[in-house]
């Protein structure tokens, strides 16, 4: 027993390099937070009669950034093992955030502006666990966009093969959906028009005081002259005014949020939308975490035969648009787009919808009508008597709102999607995969169980965590569960 | 939904009653509350008593004292749970009821928490929780033991399934 034997060779771990973000960095942070700053520089600078302090506090602000940039530079470092994405932060609190790789659902990547100029994108990883809020994925803010496109294949791969090749990598994606001019018509119902500019307007007025600008002043007497005009003439000028701002806005933040969309799947197996004017956005989604879409059909988009459509996934934060499948399209592109990323010949959500009980209609009119009625009887009481008659007289378009939320309430069961709709300012339609289901809530309020109504939640990992078929009957509900998802509920059932 | 028959399916009842000290726990929640509204309306009344406050404060009384006493023993007769091999089932709530089922299959963490004035009641709360960010599934009002020993078991029967619960 004498004889040696050969020392077995120590046990290495793979050495896996750690990476520093792109040097490029150094410049586009500082820069991207001076932009913020533009307005604390401005009251430096501009106002004031240039005394030096103010010069010295603009430099000192600078170098502090730039100082501050170069510190956090130095101190982010990630590297990716086999097993998992490593990410070293923070100065003064260091941060060591670890995601196992298998647990990745998702790669975004987003490039502001700055970004582009230096061709970086930063990228986040979504895990989908949602337990402990800020603590969902980690982002490498910023790597060059090669390095991100590298990362994102080289992340949404390995859940099969180990070892990417380069061959499905070069491979380009199959176009599912692309920006299309004419879905321009769609932006005006989107109202975001109005709210972009209600947002300028007051970004504007705000700045203007902090300078001390009149701005106000021109604009009263503008307005002075208006209201001195016939009153048809002052109020055909208000809403033209305001249909041209509404409209100019919508169409231009549409351009800016979805020029250049494209929606691919990807070699590898993983659902791709691209978009954005001046940022631009990239999420990827591994197929086998898409657990079904969601049609959106405000109001306004749906009397024009429009729709945008989301995903439902694991793994995308709540906040945020980045689970957007389709910008505001023709209703019937996004039942095309929705069969294509779910793969499947007829798109689920043209499934014709079982209408739900007349006591499901009798609970939406009590609602749209009793408040109302109320309200009018209460300022009958107190106020002057022309209030209680505008309310008396929004009665009949408050029921029909009403009664439009009973025509969108449906469900069906297709065999692999549950089919549920609800709302009319804004009708959602959701198709969630049967096997994504991980529980149910059933809910009755006491008014409910006295028509006979329940409430079906399906909770889910994905999208909005549950998604609800509302006032369905109690007996039909059940049945549409315990058939949704076999053997779950069937030992709770009795007839 | 072909071949549902025309009869009517309804849930049953979970098996299990939660403690009967949850009554008393109830009681002292709804007691908390309604001694909230109801000091600053006494402290009020004492130095400036209008018709309109006395008459608010006596309708918080009121309301109070019925909710009070109705709402401990409503509770108790609603709230159930049952623990399968495959789910756990439960029922709560009074006027409002919802049922909930997860499947143990589902299942990711497991926790029993109790409260100061369920500590001196010796009651505890399971709490189990899925990966949906809307189902969780809470036993409230168990006897400590018992809470202990199902989320003993709870565990057990999680930890043996594989996957990650998604």
């Amino acid at each position: 027993m004498t004889t040696e034997l050969p020392a077995a060779p120590e046990y290495a771990e793979p050495v896996v390099d750690w990476h520093r973000l792109d040097v490029r960095m150094l410049i586009v942070r500082p820069l991207n937070e001076m932009v913020g700053l533009i307005p604390l520089f401005i009251g430096l600078l501009v106002l004031g009669k240039g005394e030096t302090w103010r010069f010295l506090a603009s430099g000192g602000v600078i170098v502090a950034i730039v100082l501050f940039g170069l510190l956090r530079w130095i101190s982010t470092r990630y590297r990716i093992t086999t097993e998992q994405v490593e990410l070293h932060t923070g100065l003064l609190v260091r941060k060591r955030l670890a995601v196992p790789r298998d647990r990745i659902r998702t790669v975004d990547l987003t490039a502001k502006l700055g970004h582009r100029l230096f061709g970086l994108s930063a990228i986040r990883v979504g895990t989908g666990q949602r337990d402990q809020p800020g603590e969902d994925g980690l982002t490498l803010d910023a790597v060059s966009s090669a390095e991100a496109e590298r990362l994102r294949v080289l992340l949404l791969t390995t859940a099969k093969s180990e070892a990417p090749t380069e061959a499905v990598v070069a491979r380009p994606g199959v176009v599912l959906s692309e920006w299309d001019n004419r879905w321009l018509r769609y932006a005006p119902l989107t109202l975001s028009g109005l709210v972009a500019a209600g947002a300028l307007f007051g970004f504007v007025m705000n700045f203007a005081r902090e300078l001390d600008i009149e701005v106000l002043d021109p604009m009263t007497e503008a307005a002075h002259w208006v209201a001195e005009q016939p009153i048809g003439l002052t109020v055909a000028l208000f809403a033209g005014v305001v249909l041209l701002v509404a409209t100019l806005g919508s169409v231009l933040v549409y351009v800016v949020q979805f020029w250049g969309y494209r929606l691919t799947r990807e070699p590898d197996d993983t659902v791709r939308v691209r978009r954005g004017l001046l940022t631009t956005r990239s999420v990827s989604v591994a197929e086998q975490r898409l657990r079904g879409v969601e049609l959106v059909e405000p109001l306004l988009l749906r009397a024009g035969r429009g729709a945008h459509a989301k995903t439902v996934t694991t793994g995308l934060g709540r906040k945020g648009e980045s689970n957007l499948l389709l910008p505001p399209a023709p209703v019937s592109e996004a039942h095309r787009v929705s069969a294509e990323a779910l793969r499947q010949a007829e798109s689920p959500t043209r499934t014709p919808l079982r209408r739900h009980p007349m006591a499901a209609l009798r609970r939406r009119m009590v609602r749209a009508v009793v408040p109302l009625l109320v309200l009018a009887a209460v300022l009958a009481w107190f106020a002057p008597s022309w209030t209680w008659q505008v309310v008396l007289a929004l009665v009949p378009f408050s029921a029909a709102l009403g009664w439009d939320r009973y025509r969108s309430l449906g469900h069906a069961l297709t065999d692999r999607y549950l089919l549920a709709r609800a709302g009319s300012a804004i009708r959602e339609t959701v198709a969630l995969q049967r096997t994504g289901i991980i529980g149910w809530r059933i809910y009755r309020s006491f008014f409910q169980r006295r028509a006979g109504l329940v409430t079906i939640s399906a909770t889910t990992a994905a999208g909005d965590g549950a998604y609800h078929v509302i006032d369905v009957a109690e007996g039909d509900g059940l049945a549409l569960a315990d058939e949704a998802v076999p053997g779950l509920l069937r030992p709770f059932l009795e007839r | 939904m072909d071949g549902v028959s025309s009869e009517v399916l309804r849930l049953r009842a979970p098996r299990h009653q939660v403690s009967r000290k949850s009554i008393t726990l109830w009681t002292l929640h709804a007691l908390i509350g309604w001694t909230v509204l109801l000091v600053p309306q006494a402290v009020v009344l004492i130095f400036a008593a209008t018709p309109l406050q006395v008459a608010a404060a006596i309708a918080t009384l009121v309301v109070g004292t019925a909710h009070t006493l109705v709402m401990p023993r409503w509770r108790y007769r609603v709230h159930r749970w049952e623990a399968t091999p495959d789910a756990v089932y439960t029922l709560a709530g009074w006027l409002n009821q919802e049922w909930r089922i997860a499947p143990v299959s589902r299942i990711q963490t497991v926790d029993t928490k109790r409260g100061p004035l369920q500590q001196l009641l010796g009651l505890s709360t399971v709490t189990v929780t899925t990966a949906s960010a809307a189902g969780p599934v809470s036993i409230e009002g168990l006897d400590h033991d018992a809470a202990v020993r199902l989320a003993d078991e709870l565990t057990t029967t999680t930890q043996a399934t594989p996957g990650d619960a998604t």
